[in-house]
C-alpha cells in the first residue's frame, strides 16, 4: 500500500529525514518510535503534505501512485488520513459543516454523490458513539475550546467517519488522561481491517499497550535504526533509547 | 477640486430651495445648514476624522439633486434582491430620497405606531416636527450632515409609542437609481422610540450597476428610557455607487440598542455611528462588518460618547478585504469625567485576502472617569495557513478551505443578528461575495 524509499527531507534547510524505507501492506499496524527531535513528526507531516516540509531526494508511492506529487486535498481523496499531534481550532467552522465538506469533497472524488443530510446524520451519531462524544459537540466550531482530550478523540472521529486506507497517527496519545486514551486506542482498533493500514507515531509505548502493532521501528536522528515486533516497543519503555543509541553508532561526520 | 465641488452643491440649492417643500421652519433650517455646509466645505484628509479617505472620486463627479432627476421605473420585481424572503415585514421604499407607496407595503401595526414617510408628516403636522428633527444629527460640525438637511426630501418617520412593542421588523428600503445624470440623493430618517418600546429595523441603501448614484443619507434615533432598539444597515449599493450614511442614536436611561452594520457595497462608502449616552444604565452594541473587493473603499467611523454613568457600550468590527481595497476603522469612544462605571469594549479584527488590500485601523479611547472597564484590540492578519493545510489535509479544496476560513472569520458578527431571516440573508451575501462562494451551500 506504501512503499517509502530512501526519503529525505530538509525542514527550513536542516535536513531530518536522512533516507527513510517503510514498506507497509494492508492490514499491517507499523509504530514508529523515536526521542524528539528524531524526525517522527517530519515523516508523519511529509506524508500528508505539509508543503513546509522540502523532499530533496527518494520517493513515496501510495498504492503505486506518486503521493508526493500530489496535493494533500487530493492526498486525502486518495485515502491518506493523518491525525494532527495539535489539531488547529476553527472558530466559526462547525465540526459538522467541517465533516460534511470533507467527506463530499472525499465523495466527489471517488465519482459518488453527496451524502443525503439523514445517511450523514446517522453516520456521524453511530461513530460519535464510538468515542462517547455528546450531541452538542457536532454543531460547536471546529476543535474551539476543546480540551487537548477532546481535539485528539476529534481526530480519531473524523478518521471513523472518513474511513481513509492508510491512517497516519502523529502523537495521538499525547496529552490523554487514561479514559481519553481507552477511548481513542478502542476508536482505532475498531479502524483495523485486513484492508487498512495505520502508521503510529510516538514516543511512549503507552499507546501501543491497546493498539499492539505488527511492526516497530525505531527512528534516530532521521533514520531507522532498529526494527522489531511489538516486543521492541515494550523493551524501549523498560529501558528508554539509550541502549538502542549505543547498540547503533551515529554515522561520522564526514571531515572536510 | 474641493472647492468647485462645494459651490455646485451650494448653488444647485440656490436653484432647488424652491421645490424643497416644508413648514418654514424647515426652511430656514436648510438655509442655516447650507450656510453651515458651505462654512465648513468638504472635509479633506487633513480633517481627523477623514484621514483615511480621499473623497476626490466622489467631489469629481457632477451629481444632481434628485429632485431635478427624471421618474425612476422601478419596478417591484427589481427590488426583491433586497428583500428578506419570507420574513414578514413593514415596508416603505424610497427612491432616489423619495417614498415609492406603490413599491411598499404595510402592514397592521399596534395603535399608535407610525411608520411613515417623513414628508407626509412634515405636511400634516407641519410644526409637530420642529423640536425633534436634527436634535440628534447635528449639521453645525458636519458637512454631509449640513447638505443632507439642506437638501433632504423624504425619508422615513417611525414613531413607536410609550411601552409599545412592534413584532414584526421594519424595512426602510432606499434604491438609488440614474439614467443620464449622475443623481444625488439625500435620504433623512427620524425614528423615535418611545419608553419602554421595542422594535426592530432594518435601512437598506441599494442600487444597480452601472447606475452612477450618490447617496447621503443621515437616521436620527432618539431612545427612550428603557426601549429596545435591534437595528440592521444593509448597505448593498452598486459599484459605481458613492455612500455616506450618518446615523445618531441618543439613548436615554436605561434604553438598549444594538446597531448591526454591513458594509459590503459602494465604490466609496463612508458609514458613520455616532452615539450618546445621555443618562444611565443604557447599553449599546455596535456590530460591523465590512467587505471590499476590487477597488472598493469602505470607511467605518464610530464614536460612542459615555456622557453619563453606568452604561455599557461593546463595539465589535470585522473587516474582510480583497484585491486592492482599502478599509478603515476609526473607532471612538469617549469617557466623560462624570461617567464613572462606565464598561466599553471595542475591537476591530481585519482579515487581508490580498496582497494589495489595505487597512486602517485605529480604535481610539478617551477616557476622563476614573471607575471604568475600559480596553480595546485591533488585528490584521491573513488566513492561518495551518488552518488552510488541516481543511486541505481532510480533503477539501485549497479554493474552498479560503472561502470556509473566510466566512469563518465573519460568524462572530452574523451570529449576532437576532432575526433568522436577516441572518440567512446575511449569510448569502457573505458567501456570495466569495468568488465561488455560493457553492459552499448552507451556514456553516
Amino acid at each position: 500500500m506504501l512503499e517509502i524509499s530512501n526519503l529525505q527531507v530538509k525542514v527550513a534547510g536542516k535536513e531530518i529525514l536522512k533516507g527513510i524505507d517503510l514498506s507497509i501492506k494492508p492490514g499491517e499496524v507499523h509504530a514508529v518510535m523515536g526521542p524528539n527531535g528524531s524526525g517522527k513528526t517530519t515523516l508523519a507531516q511529509v506524508l500528508a503534505g505539509r508543503v513546509t516540509y522540502e523532499v530533496t531526494g527518494g520517493s513515496v508511492q501510495f498504492e503505486g501512485k506518486n503521493l508526493l506529487a500530489m496535493r494533500p486535498e487530493d492526498r486525502a481523496r486518495e485515502g491518506v488520513f493523518m491525525a494532527f499531534q495539535y489539531p488547529v481550532e476553527i472558530p466559526g467552522v462547525s465540526n459538522a459543516y467541517f465533516l460534511k465538506a470533507a467527506l463530499n469533497a472525499i465523495r466527489k472524488y471517488r465519482g459518488l454523490d453527496e451524502i443525503d443530510a439523514m445517511d450523514f446524520m446517522a453516520l456521524v451519531q453511530d461513530k460519535a458513539k464510538l468515542l462517547a462524544l455528546d450531541e452538542t459537540f457536532m454543531k460547536r466550531g471546529l476543535n474551539e475550546g476543546f480540551s487537548g482530550g477532546e481535539k485528539k478523540k476529534n481526530e480519531i472521529f473524523q478518521m471513523a467517519v472518513l474511513e481513509p486506507k492508510l491512517c497516519i497517527l502523529d502523537e495521538t496519545d499525547s496529552g490523554l488522561d487514561i479514559d481519553a486514551m481507552r477511548l481513542v486506542a478502542n476508536g482505532i482498533n475498531t479502524m483495523r481491517s485486513p484492508k487498512r493500514a495505520m502508521l503510529v507515531v510516538t514516543h511512549y509505548q503507552r499507546l501501543l499497550d491497546y493498539v499492539v502493532p505488527d511492526f516497530v521501528h525505531v527512528l534516530v536522528d532521521g533514520r531507522f535504526v532498529k526494527s522489531g515486533g511489538a516486543d521492541l516497543a515494550r523493551n524501549l519503555e523498560t529501558h528508554g533509547y539509550g541502549w538502542i543509541l549505543e547498540e547503533v553508532p551515529r554515522p561520522q561526520a564526514a571531515r572536510p | 477640486m474641493a472647492l468647485d465641488a462645494k459651490q455646485t452643491y451650494v448653488a444647485e440649492f440656490a436653484s432647488a430651495e424652491a421645490e424643497l417643500h416644508g413648514p418654514a421652519w424647515l426652511r430656514e433650517l436648510r438655509k442655516a445648514a447650507i450656510g453651515r455646509f458651505e462654512a465648513l466645505g468638504f472635509p479633506t484628509q487633513k480633517h481627523e476624522d477623514w484621514k483615511y479617505t480621499n473623497l476626490a472620486p466622489l467631489l469629481r463627479t457632477p451629481f444632481k439633486p434628485a429632485i431635478l432627476g427624471r421618474p425612476d421605473g422601478v419596478v417591484s420585481e427589481r427590488l426583491e434582491p433586497f428583500t428578506f424572503g419570507i420574513l414578514k415585514t413593514t415596508r416603505l421604499v424610497f427612491v432616489n430620497g423619495r417614498y415609492a407607496p406603490r413599491l411598499s407595503y404595510l402592514r397592521p401595526l399596534p395603535e399608535g405606531a407610525r411608520i411613515v414617510a417623513l414628508a407626509d408628516i412634515l405636511r400634516q403636522e407641519p410644526e409637530g416636527l420642529e423640536s425633534h428633527l436634527a436634535r440628534c444629527s447635528r449639521y453645525q460640525d458636519d458637512s454631509f450632515v449640513a447638505l443632507n438637511t439642506a437638501f433632504f426630501l423624504d425619508g422615513a418617520y417611525v414613531e413607536i409609542p410609550k411601552n409599545t412593542v412592534v413584532e414584526e421588523p421594519i424595512h426602510l428600503l432606499f434604491v438609488s437609481t440614474s439614467k443620464d445624470l449622475p443623481i444625488a440623493a439625500h435620504p433623512r430618517n427620524l425614528i423615535r422610540l418611545g419608553a419602554g418600546s421595542q422594535a426592530t429595523i432594518i435601512e437598506t441603501y441599494a442600487g444597480w450597476a452601472p447606475d452612477v448614484t450618490f447617496t447621503n443619507a443621515v437616521t436620527e434615533v432618539s431612545a427612550g428610557p428603557a426601549s429596545v432598539l435591534d437595528h440592521y444597515k444593509m448597505q448593498r449599493e452598486s459599484e459605481n455607487a458613492f455612500h455616506v450614511g450618518t446615523m445618531t442614536i441618543h439613548q436615554d436611561r436605561d434604553s438598549s440598542v444594538t446597531c448591526h452594520s454591513m458594509s459590503l457595497g459602494g465604490a466609496l462608502a463612508r458609514s458613520s455611528v455616532h452615539t450618546l449616552f445621555r443618562a444611565e444604565g443604557g447599553s449599546l452594541v455596535l456590530n460591523g462588518l465590512f467587505m471590499t473587493s476590487g477597488t472598493q473603499q469602505a470607511d467605518n467611523y464610530t464614536r460612542i460618547d459615555h456622557a453619563a454613568p453606568a452604561c455599557t457600550s461593546v463595539e465589535l468590527y470585522r473587516g474582510i478585504l480583497d484585491g486592492r481595497s482599502r478599509g478603515v476603522f476609526n473607532g471612538n469612544v469617549y469617557v466623560r469625567k462624570d461617567a464613572q462605571k462606565t464598561v466599553a469594549r471595542q475591537t476591530n479584527k481585519n482579515l487581508l485576502l490580498s496582497k494589495e488590500a489595505f487597512v486602517d485601523s485605529t480604535p481610539g479611547l478617551e477616557i476622563l472617569a476614573d471607575d471604568v472597564k475600559c480596553n480595546h484590540a485591533s488585528t490584521i492578519g491573513q488566513l492561518d495557513e495551518n488552518a488552510v493545510f488541516y481543511l486541505r489535509s481532510r480533503g477539501i479544496d485549497e479554493e474552498a478551505a479560503r472561502h470556509i476560513l473566510t466566512y469563518a472569520f465573519a460568524t462572530d458578527v452574523v451570529n449576532q443578528v437576532k432575526v433568522a431571516p436577516i441572518r440567512i440573508k446575511l449569510d448569502q451575501l457573505i458567501l456570495s461575495r466569495l468568488p465561488k462562494g455560493a457553492g459552499l451551500g448552507e451556514s456553516l
